[in-house]
């Protein structure tokens, strides 16, 4: 019954299988040994199942993915946590110059297995530098994958398959996500299907409304915004308004882009919705995709949602002015829809 | 007596013939770069480690080199003809022909074979070694690693994390300082406060210290520093101290000709030359000259390398 399991509940779970399942699988972070079990309870109970293969590190995430980079290289399947996504900066050499780097610039004769996991997002008053959403800073990085499941996605599946990988990725998290339940299937009022289910990390399409009708305006997104979409879904159905969403678990590379054009040109409207700042980010890259592709099929531009440009504040009434809020979305939508 | 035969580049013996022969052909294959960048016929830079190849030649012949991993850095070249002697590969690589070790996409500053990894970023791969070595401890493979560094590079944060986790949790990694005394340009002493030699014994690593003057003295001090990693499975620090004779990389060197003259005067093939027979002597840099000039002529022949290498497409997107 995995579309019972809270979000965290099927990311430990995969954690415990894949460890389970093989001996080569490590796993590195800060504070994660039981009792506590990581700062977000993801590896609850790991240490105690698997003493030899879970350490708690020093502060230090620069080196915990180069560890992790090098056990790669020699054989082993590290899953390295950062306790808060804001701190992947210090990580960025060892991503970026290492990990992104051996396999292709040894000509294809080294793999390297890594998964780095970190939650990201904002909306619990942790201030400017723990609600961060980084990963746009790390999508368009050449042989390096960003990966971020949604609430509609089976989150311990898209782990377990990035575990498997043979290349690294950056598996994102969102904090927000972790105590809701997963929604794997579809509901009297909500169409959940896959677009391509044997991807690596499909792309799930949610519908507000059956088949025989043409969508309204397609929401492109991804991770934490998902939390949104029920109850958007459902207000825009009391509006008559048919939403199709398309959200996407792999975030960089980017997957192959013809379905989206197709759907974005059978609506003619698409709003892009991210968790993080617009400039320069997964939107935009989403946007000049699509653009390539749907030049004089779209009946408006795209509108792009995302934070503001600015730090995210601690105060909850200055940190909601910030964030991307279920209101912000479907006033780009009726923007779009008018 | 030793023939002139090229086993000797890859004897195993621990001789003063045997280190004169691996030094010298690192010398010459590297001289080689610096003529054939001047002649246009060489893409990009080299950083060349010419005067410090003893240091080289003494610490990988102390490593086990069926199962030790070795990662190095922008100035590898010397560590890697000592692991495995492959001239041609490394030409081929750094020249951009066919049959280089990375296809001609790592060139100079990335290099692989077998368990021998090398990258440019300074003090990245420190982290990069300790999880190689914690990798083959928990496999239980019996081999270490080792990494070297310069003392550029004792400036990097990231070195110091790398020697914490190290002593904490008892890998077995040889940290290697090949302390030249200059990075780029700057002078030690501009770049760095204290002594180099006693930071990793604050960790609790023990460290050990050479010359590279004398390849056979620093090379019994690398067998037991090698030695205490593999049987007590924990960090070691073998400072070694030496001399670049050539500039950081190859028209940047600002250094007097006084300088440049002292230096030339601690140059550990000499110091190899004065113990070796005159005949032997001739014989090994015959053999060595031969060597490297059939490699240039070889690789020089060979095409360029095709630009569809398939190592640019794994892994890669619809991009």
């Amino acid at each position: 019954m995995s579309q019972m399991l809270t979000n965290v509940e099927s990311l430990r779970g995969a954690l415990h299988n894949a460890m389970a399942d093989d001996s080569a699988v490590v796993v590195f972070g800060e504070d994660i040994l039981d009792p506590y079990g990581g700062a977000f309870k993801v590896t609850k109970g790991l240490s105690t199942a698997f003493p030899q293969r879970v350490f708690t590190t020093p502060i230090c995430e620069g080196s915990i993915v180069g560890m992790a980079n090098g056990l790669a290289l020699r054989g082993m399947r590290p899953v390295a946590e950062l306790m808060f996504g804001d701190f992947i900066t210090l990580a960025a050499d060892q991503l970026i110059n290492h990990a992104a780097k051996f396999p292709a610039m040894y000509n294809g004769r080294v793999t390297l297995p890594l998964v780095v996991r970190t939650p990201m997002g904002g909306g619990r008053g942790y201030g400017p530098t723990h609600s961060q959403s980084l990963e746009r800073m790390f999508c368009g990085v050449p042989h390096l994958s960003v990966v971020a499941p949604s609430i509609f996605h089976d989150a311990g599946k898209s782990l377990r398959a990035a575990i498997a990988s043979a290349q690294p990725v950056v598996f994102i998290e969102n904090k927000l996500l972790y105590p809701l339940r997963q929604q794997l299937h579809s509901t009297a009022t909500l169409q959940h299907e896959f677009l391509d289910a044997e991807a690596e990390y499909p792309t799930v399409r949610l519908r507000n409304f059956g088949a025989g009708n043409s969508p309204d305006v397609t929401l492109i997104t991804n991770g934490g915004i998902s939390r949104f979409l029920p109850s958007l879904l459902q207000r825009l159905s009391d509006e008559e308004i048919r939403l199709e969403a398309l959200i996407p678990a792999s975030l960089s590379p980017l997957p192959p882009i013809a379905p989206f054009a197709a759907a974005a040109a059978n609506s003619g409207r698409v709003v892009i919705a991210e968790e993080g700042t617009t400039s320069n980010g997964w939107g935009a890259e989403f946007a000049a995709r699509l653009y390539e592709s749907c030049m004089g099929k779209l009946a408006c531009p795209i509108v792009r949602v995302g934070a503001l440009p600015t730090v995210i504040p601690a105060a909850k009434q200055l940190e909601d002015e910030v964030l991307v809020s279920e209101t912000t979305i479907l006033n780009a939508i009726l923007k779009v829809f008018s | 007596m030793m023939t002139a035969s090229p086993n000797f580049f890859t004897s195993t013996d621990q001789t003063a013939e045997h280190f004169y022969a691996q030094m010298l052909l690192i010398r010459h294959t590297e001289q080689q770069f610096l003529q054939l960048f001047a002649q246009g016929k060489l893409n990009g830079t080299v950083h060349t480690c010419i005067g410090q190849e003893a240091s080289a030649v003494a610490v990988v012949n102390a490593l086990d080199l069926q199962r030790d991993v070795i990662f190095s850095n922008h100035r590898a070249h010397g560590h890697f003809l000592a692991y495995c002697g492959d001239v041609e590969g490394l030409l081929a690589e750094v020249l951009g022909r066919e049959g280089g070790v990375c296809g001609g996409i790592g060139g100079t500053q990335h290099l692989y074979t077998r368990n021998f990894y090398t990258n440019g970023i300074q003090g990245g791969i420190a982290p990069c070694a300790v999880g190689a070595a914690l990798a083959e401890k928990m496999q239980g493979s019996g081999a270490i690693a080792t990494v070297f560094l310069g003392d550029g590079t004792m400036g990097q944060g990231v070195v110091y994390e790398s020697m914490n986790i190290a002593a904490l949790w008892g890998v077995p990694i040889l940290f290697v300082l090949e302390d030249n005394g200059i990075a780029q340009t700057t002078p030690k002493q501009q770049e760095h406060a204290g002594d180099l030699t006693t930071r990793a014994q604050t960790f609790g690593i023990q460290t050990f210290t050479a010359d590279s003057f004398d390849p056979l003295a620093l090379h019994a001090t690398a067998v037991a520093a090698v030695g205490m990693v593999r049987q007590q499975q924990c960090p070691a620090f073998l400072a070694v101290s030496c001399y670049r004779l050539g500039p950081h990389s190859k028209g940047d060197d600002t250094r007097s000709a006084e300088e440049i003259a002292m230096i030339e005067q601690r140059d550990p093939l000499r110091h190899l030359e004065l113990q070796l027979d005159p005949q032997q002597l001739r014989q090994i840099q015959q053999a060595v000259e031969e060597r490297v000039r059939l490699a240039v002529e070889q690789v020089l022949e060979r095409p360029l390398v095709a630009t569809n290498t398939t190592g640019l497409t794994i892994g890669r997107g619809e991009e």
